[in-house]
């Protein structure tokens, strides 16, 4: 580990004012950033701790939305009775990763910054765009069993490890973000994430110095949520491949649909074509392996992960059979 | 006493923080902090090593490199077994594995070494090193023969014949990964000079192997060398030897006249310590329709380092395990430059039946037999290659109590055919046997005036209940309750052991305990009888009873500490030893092992091929057990790492650069809690009176010898996918499964 200089942040502009600063970084939980950094893969030169900031709240909006501040436990909106009960989605998703004491100690805000656990991004005597930028991408032809089949790119092939992320992606998200300079702005979690594309490193949109304060669920549609994740073990594991679904049937067809796999590349992967094919037509199998076919259709394999496609496919009609079954 | 469920007697200690381990010892001065720096390649030399920028880090006190390390000791293989050989680290520049230790860094705080240690530059002339075991294989030689003198192949009959004639036949290979011990206290030493000696404080298994490599290796006089091992968080093999980290600091302390305290994080366990080698291993069975086996061979091939030989003796069990004329074994190893393998948690079995009790799965499945009933129909009488009895063996009575109160016969003989919603269900077995072994250890018993007594050998507990074992055993010896009796463990100056490892810790420890007590009541009743003031003077001792502390002869009594007192104050003390078993006419004589039936069942995800296990039983035949709680810990630890064998762990190497890539908990997979749901264990009653005085065997192995294999044909008994690469994940079984409708 680097030294570094430590600030606990008594206000919110000014913990963005001091992260602007070059080698400065946000700490909230630490699950993430400290393991990263005891390996010396992040090497902040200082460290603004946010976790005590007052954005820990739950909140209904007049619109009936629900805002959850950036700082609110894993653990605690997992718990919380709203979330619960109008987008238990989430709730399944963030009880699915992690532990228990991981999920009391890790933010909502630092959930959707976590980094890929991609082997070689941790192993810095290999190469790795993410980590070391033009260093090259040792997974490719590498040990690559976890790694991306839709998105992925020559320069990385990670994936976004998130569950939480994948369940906010089929609720429509918004993210609330504050930047140094005080403006505030709402990203779609669909735009948060980032592909590789040749700059693996950059992940997120977020600027320097800018937080994540909130995410905004707006009101859930129609249909029956659920949360399906796929895994080598039974707990504290992160998804081969995971999937997040609503659906809404009338009378034996499908009146609304939203899918989104996780596991599956760079960022949480909505999937629209997948979304066209279930909508409007009959609730039967047929109808969700034409969505998998569809969902999967570009999807690339590194060899020891070619199953993860199929994989995909399998979970996504399985969910949609359960999801419909009570919708 | 012996045999009770006695809580551990230092539990209290443990869960109260008050057990002290190796790297928590504070001796002397303030220590030092050692990190130790692994090579970047897998193959080659370091050509350069340029410490400037590290030697001008915040407190710094030393970078050792092969440069400036002392000159050290070689190994040695005249010496019998190579815990107590020299293990010399930092002492040319070549490199043999990816990971293998270039530098220790020592700072003012762990941190600073730490920071430190990544500002030592190293320049390499890399060399291509070979790390594919599947490509090598056409380089495979054969060892010139196993641990123990043990041959490294065997042949009986004319196998080949025998498979020709035979009606039904299995001829399959199977694969078994890198496999890792990982303790959760991991290697972690405190090195404090004093004068010409040196004190290491030490996690290791035997403590008279430590002391021995750490003097062949400084070349000092082992008398210099005082190690202490206290407790243990855990060796499962990786501790039986000390390894660079305590070369290491010792190196650092000598050097520095400071103590020096190094550990190794868990990425560089990965990458230093303890792999099970990866094997390829051909099985062949032939049998006749009745199921009796005509033919047996096992053919095992596992990787070597180049630089170092380790030979797993993985066909050995195979040996001795069924009756079949004819029969084969072999071994052969692949030289890599990958980390040296080390020995595992039942080094052999655990591999070897993982495989050969699948493979007589798949022969029951085609000859339409139950697996229980085809194992027990080639139950021999004698051991079939050596031709010598068992000891005490009831593998039978295993297989069939097992089967009884596992509810084996609900078991469905067709795969695939069990559901339980979306679960695939299926039920699997596997025999179980470990080899039991004896080895030279003494252990002292003092009583005191106060009547308490005080046991101490070098023995360690790692983890496994040897103090409470051995208060037991003591305290049963001397009749004496066991808040009167002191175990104490773990230190060079105690009389010497061959330590836990191999199972066999607890039946060598127990044995010398036991006639340590047998000699000092025989002191005890020596100085009564022939002392006046007794009240058992001139008694006739061959009907004394001890018990309670006292000693009594036709209802004259007197306290144990009382003739202590008055006979010697100082306290009265008697050794007991065991020797070496190929000193030990029965071990010749027969064939003593350790037996069980594995039972498991499994939930195979329909649409996933997710594995979850859902129940396990082992049922075993152990000898006579010291203590039931403890003695079941070990073997449900056992059962549960044979499910983690079969379903998880696999270190995978890094074709390019030779390393560990999974080199962490997070990646190396073990079973959690959720993975593991009702698991029991049950001990037949036993004594075996070829192993020993006490008719103990050793139990500490016997648990994962099996287990694996239960699960995997559980698998296949599920889903009709029969997995021969192992472990058996999701996308080895996910193709076998049908697409499911609704
Ligand atoms: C063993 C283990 C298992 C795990 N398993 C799972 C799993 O199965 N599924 C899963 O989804 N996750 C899993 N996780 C990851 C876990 O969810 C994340 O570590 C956690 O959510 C990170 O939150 P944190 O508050 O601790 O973030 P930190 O570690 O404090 O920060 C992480 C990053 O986010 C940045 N950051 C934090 N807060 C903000 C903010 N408000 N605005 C902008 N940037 C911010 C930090 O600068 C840092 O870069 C696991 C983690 C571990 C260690
Ligand atoms: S996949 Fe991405 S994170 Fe992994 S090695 Fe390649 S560049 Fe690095």
């Amino acid at each position: 580990m680097r030294p570094f200089t430590y600030e606990r942040a008594t206000d919110v502009p000014g913990a963005c004012a001091a992260a602007s600063r070059p080698g400065a970084t946000f700490i909230s939980g630490g699950t993430n950033l400290l393991d990263l950094m005891k390996l010396e893969i992040e090497r902040p030169s200082h460290l603004v701790d946010i976790s005590r900031l007052p954005l820990a709240d739950v909140d209904e909006l007049q619109d009936g939305a629900l805002r959850i501040g950036a700082q609110a436990a894993n653990s605690d909106v997992a718990a919380d009775p709203r979330v619960r009960t109008r987008y238990p989605v989430l709730s399944q998703a963030l009880v699915a990763g992690a532990s228990g004491q991981l999920r009391n100690k890790a933010s909502v805000g630092g959930n959707l910054v976590q980094r890929t656990r991609c082997p070689y991004f941790y192993d810095t005597a290999a190469g790795c765009n993410k980590r070391d930028p033009g260093s090259g991408c040792s997974a490719i032809g590498g040990f690559n069993r976890i790694h991306a089949v839709l998105g992925a790119s020559d320069s990385c092939i990670a994936t976004n490890p998130s569950d939480m992320a994948v369940a906010m992606s089929v609720l429509d998200a918004q993210i609330e973000l504050l930047d140094a300079d005080r403006s505030v702005r709402r990203v779609d979690i669909a735009d948060f994430h980032r592909l590789p594309g040749d700059t693996p490193h950059v992940e997120t949109v977020l600027r320097p110095g800018e937080m994540i304060t909130a995410v905004i669920l707006p009101p859930p549609p129609p249909g029956r949520q659920l949360y399906r994740k796929v895994r080598d073990r039974a707990s504290y594991e992160f998804a081969l491949v995971s999937v997040a679904a609503i659906v809404a049937t009338d009378r034996g067809t499908i009146s609304s649909a939203r899918v989104a796999f996780g596991g599956v590349a760079h960022k949480p992967w909505r999937s629209a074509d997948a979304e066209a094919a279930l909508t409007g037509r009959p609730a039967t199998m047929a109808t969700y392996r034409a969505a998998a076919e569809t969902a999967m259709r570009d999807a690339v394999g590194q060899g020891q992960n070619d199953f993860k496609i199929d994989l995909a496919r399998r979970t996504l009609c399985r969910t949609l059979v359960q999801a419909a079954q009570a919708s | 006493m012996i045999g009770q469920a006695l809580n551990r007697v230092d539990g209290p200690l443990k869960v109260t923080g008050g057990a002290t381990y190796a790297y928590e010892f504070r001796d002397g001065d303030q220590p030092l902090y050692g990190f130790v720096v692994g090579a970047t390649i897998g193959r080659g030399r370091i050509t350069g090593i340029d410490t400037t920028r590290v030697e001008s880090s915040p407190g710094v006190h030393l970078v050792l490199t092969h440069q400036n390390a002392p000159a050290q000791g070689a190994r040695d293989l005249s010496v019998p077994f190579e815990y107590w050989r020299a293990y010399p680290t930092l002492s040319s520049p070549d490199v043999h594995h990816h990971g293998e230790p270039v530098a220790l860094v020592v700072a003012a705080t762990f941190e600073q070494a730490r920071t430190a240690a990544n500002l030592v530059d190293v320049e390499y002339a890399a060399e291509q090193g070979s790390y594919d075991f599947a490509a090598c294989q056409d380089q495979a030689y054969a060892p010139e023969s196993l641990i123990f003198g043990i041959p490294a192949d065997t042949a009986v009959g004319d196998v080949d014949a025998g498979l020709r004639t035979a009606e039904v036949q299995v001829d399959e290979w199977y694969t078994t990964p890198y496999e890792f011990s990982q303790p959760m206290e991991p290697p972690a030493c405190l090195v404090v000079p004093d004068g010409d000696d040196l004190v290491v404080y030490t996690s290791c298994q035997i403590v008279d192997a430590a002391r021995a490599s750490i003097a062949a290796t400084l070349e000092l006089d082992p008398e210099r060398v005082h190690v202490v091992t206290q407790y243990v968080g855990g060796g499962f093999g990786s501790k039986l030897r000390i390894h660079g980290e305590t070369i290491l600091a010792a190196m650092a302390a000598r050097a520095l006249q400071r103590p020096v305290k190094v550990a190794l994080t868990r990425q560089q366990m990965f990458s230093s310590v303890s792999v099970r080698p990866t094997s390829s291993q051909r099985v062949r069975l032939g049998a006749e329709r009745d199921g009796r086996l005509v033919a047996i061979a096992h053919e095992v091939t596992m990787h070597t380092n180049r630089h170092v030989e380790f030979i797993e003796p993985t066909a050995t069990a195979t040996r001795s395990l069924y009756a079949a004329p004819n029969r084969l074994t072999s071994t052969r190893l692949v030289p890599l430059d990958v980390l040296r393998g080390e020995d595992v948690r039942a080094p052999g079995e655990a591999p070897g039946l993982l495989v050969v009790e699948s493979a007589v799965d798949e022969l029951a499945h085609a000859l339409g037999m139950d697996p229980v009933e085809l194992r027990i129909r080639n139950e021999p009488t004698v051991d079939p290659e050596r031709g010598v009895p068992y000891s005490d063996r009831h593998l039978v009575e295993c297989l069939r109590d097992g089967a009884d109160r596992f509810g084996w016969e609900r078991r469905l003989p067709e795969p695939a055919r069990r559901r339980d919603g979306r679960w695939l269900v299926g039920y699997g077995v596997a025999a179980a046997i470990r080899v039991h072994l004896q080895g030279p250890t003494k252990a002292a018993v003092r009583l005191g005036p106060d009547g308490i007594a005080v046991v101490e050998s070098d023995m360690t507990d790692i983890g496994t209940g040897t103090y409470t074992i051995l208060t037991q055993v003591a305290a049963e010896g001397l009749g004496l309750p066991p808040d009167r009796v002191r175990v104490e463990l773990g230190r060079s100056e105690f009389p010497p052991s061959v330590g836990s490892g191999g199972s066999w810790g607890a039946g060598n420890s127990s044995t010398a305990v036991h006639h340590a007590c047998t000699a000092l009541r025989e002191k005890l009743l020596a100085a009564a009888s022939s002392d006046v003031r007794s009240p058992l003077h001139g008694l006739d001792t061959a009907g004394a009873v001890f018990s309670g502390g006292s000693v009594s002869i036709d209802g004259a009594s007197e306290a144990l500490g009382e003739i202590v007192t008055r006979n010697c104050p100082e306290g009265l003390e008697a050794e007991g030893e065991t020797v070496l078993l190929t000193e030990e006419p029965n071990y010749g004589a027969y064939a003593i092992h350790t037996y069980g039936a594995h039972f498991a069942e499994v939930g195979v995800d329909a649409d996933t091929a997710e594995i979850r296990l859902r129940r396990m039983l082992g049922v075993f035949s152990v000898g006579r057990v010291l203590n039931a709680k403890t003695a079941r810990s070990q073997l449900i630890g056992g059962m549960i790492w044979g499910v983690s064998q079969a379903l998880a762990e696999e270190g995978v190497v890094d074709m390019r650069s030779g390393g560990f890539v999974n080199r962490d908990l997070a990646q190396y997979l073990v079973p959690v809690h959720a993975d593991i749901p009702e698991i029991d264990a049950v001990m037949l009653d036993g004594f075996d009176d070829k192993a020993n005085v006490l008719g103990v065997k050793g139990l500490g192995e016997l648990g994962i010898c099996g287990a694996g294999a239960a699960v995997a044909n559980a698998v296949f008994n599920a889903t009709g996918v029969r997995v021969r690469d192992f472990p058996i994940t999701i996308e080895k079984v996910l193709p076998g499964l049908p697409l499911t409708e609704v």
